[in-house]
């Protein structure tokens, strides 16, 4: 299973095993990672799963128009913004590197 | 010794047991759930009661003994004593430090003969759902009594599956209490595009049925309408029972402050079962959705934790997704109200209804399938920026030269505590 790498808002690194079809989005709340809320429970809707992908990022589809649009005016936002809901995990994740953002308003 | 019991095992409940571990909470928690289920997603019943998987999971089933929460399903609570912390699901089930009510709310009835006729379904869990699913297909047809969210989410549901479907709303305009009349018109028009049959100021007075089973509705005017089942979806009442049993402050919900404390010291409550302070007024709401359940679940931590309450606005927001179509609203539809802006074309079905004050600040947002519009009318509530309605009605004005640019976290706090303190 891939082993995707999350740092947490309090500085530290956990990694998690995230079956292939799973988010990141879901790596996170399985395991109970602080930061991701995932109010919409995934379905784009929210802005609540918010993280930047440090490494790793080409792995993944494109930011979607409907992402783009929650993404632009989310607080903290960057350039490595994507919505944790919609990363989907693939065999070629393994290493993938995740910075949770701090969602919980 | 410090230990937690949380009543009720939905959206709330869930969250303030997983917050707790998430925040470093060390101590006993048992999540006590009536239903036999594992807990699960609830805006699904109303949006994909039809489709699998129903009912989809909040955590994954080994989420609880992984985090070491305790979870006792199928146990309903029939006391609580804020004296001694004990509870009681028959005979005693433990005694804890922290009670957290969790327990949400309950279908509201109504008192019509007939209503107790076989096909006369309310929703609220995984179960209701299910019956309901029986209830829909080619050649059924379903009568919805009440035009409110949930009654409209279960229309367009139904009608997707080809279903004949009639919402009888007893105001002038469904979604009356809860949306502007801009939202009202282009949702109640949507629904009669997709061949749904929406009636308005129609007042329903009595269910028929033969041999036990409903087949038609009557209305106040005489008309009657023939139907396989009806869906009661006038609203939810607060499952406030144990908190009035205990003797707490209720009133039309249980009654917490902004950190999630009821009347009784070791005794919090969170989730559509409470009333709370909203805004920067404080005016006593229940508002009942997820974000709110789960701003009230993050209170409830910071409380047992002993945790300063966060000094940050929260902006109540909410979400309805009837066929493709999302609807998201941000803030609160209140007296402050003096004028509205429209942003997008409704005849394309994307548009929002920003709410002003009389200093042109932003009280509220109203979006269809504009989550850009959803998400700057969030930033504009939260700092009161004040704005150009026709800038923001023009869509040549990008919302970026309208809404700052966000700010750095440490920056956000100064101007914060600038503002507020």
């Amino acid at each position: 299973m891939p082993i995707i790498t999350y740092e947490l808002p309090n500085g530290t690194a956990r990694e998690v095993d995230v079956p292939i079809g799973q988010s990141v989005m879901d790596g996170a709340v399985r395991n109970n990672l602080p930061g991701v809320v995932a109010e919409c429970g995934g379905s784009c809707s929210c802005a609540t799963c918010h993280v930047h992908v440090v490494s790793g990022g080409d792995q993944f589809a494109d930011v979607t128009p409907e992402e783009r649009d929650l993404l632009d005016f989310l607080e903290g936002v960057a350039p490595s913004s994507r919505l944790s809901c919609q990363l989907i995990v693939t065999d070629a994740c393994d290493g993938v590197r995740i910075a949770v953002a701090d969602n919980e308003h | 010794m410090n230990s937690v019991a949380v009543i009720g095992a939905g959206h709330g409940g869930v969250a303030i047991a997983g917050m707790l571990r998430q925040r470093g909470y060390r101590e006993r928690i048992d999540l006590y759930g009536a239903e036999t289920n594992h807990p699960y997603h609830r805006p699904p019943l109303s949006k994909k009661f039809a489709q699998d998987p129903l009912p989809q999971w909040l955590r994954p089933q080994a989420f609880y003994a992984e985090q070491g929460i305790g979870l006792r399903l199928g146990e309903r609570v029939t006391s609580i004593d804020p004296g001694t912390g004990a509870i009681e699901t028959g005979g005693l089930a433990g005694r804890y430090e922290h009670i957290v009510l969790a327990t949400g709310a309950r279908p509201r009835r109504l008192p019509l003969p007939g209503a107790e006729l076989s096909g006369v379904l309310h929703l609220r869990t995984v179960d209701d759902a299910l019956a309901l699913r029986a209830q829909v297909g080619a050649g059924q047809r379903l009568v919805v009594i009440g035009g409110g969210y949930v009654g409209l989410e279960v229309a367009i549901a139904a009608r997707e599956q080809l279903t004949e479907v009639v919402v009888l709303e007893r105001e002038p305009r469904v979604l009356n209490r809860v949306a502007s009349k801009q939202l009202s018109e282009f949702v109640t028009g949507f629904h009669r595009a997709q061949g749904v049959v929406i009636r308005e100021k129609a007042d329903v007075v009595e269910v028929v049925g033969r041999d036990g089973r409903v087949r038609s509705v009557r209305l106040a005017d005489g008309t009657t309408v023939p139907c396989d089942a009806v869906l009661i979806g006038v609203g939810a009442v607060p499952r406030e029972e144990l908190a009035v049993a205990a003797g707490l402050r209720c009133d039309a919900g249980i009654v917490v402050d902004g950190a999630a404390r009821t009347s009784a010291a070791r005794i919090l409550a969170v989730g559509d079962a409470t009333r709370r302070p909203v805004g920067r007024r404080g005016d006593m709401l229940r508002l009942e959705s997820i974000p709110s359940a789960n701003e009230q679940a993050s209170q409830a931590a910071a409380t047992i934790l002993g945790e300063p309450a966060r000094a940050e606005h929260e902006v109540p927001w909410f979400w309805s997704d009837q066929a493709d179509v999302k609807i998201k609203i941000a803030g609160v539809l209140s007296g402050d109200v003096v004028s509205s802006v429209v942003r997008g074309n409704a005849e394309a079905r994307r548009f929002s209804v920003f709410h002003l004050d009389n200093a042109d600040t932003v009280v509220a947002v109203e979006s269809v399938s504009a989550p850009a519009d959803f998400m700057a009318g969030k930033s504009l509530i939260a700092r009161r920026t004040r704005v150009d309605p026709t800038r923001l009605a023009d869509q040549r004005t990008s919302l970026r030269d309208i809404v700052p640019a966000a700010l750095s976290r440490a920056n956000q706090k100064r101007a914060y505590a600038d503002h507020h303190l």
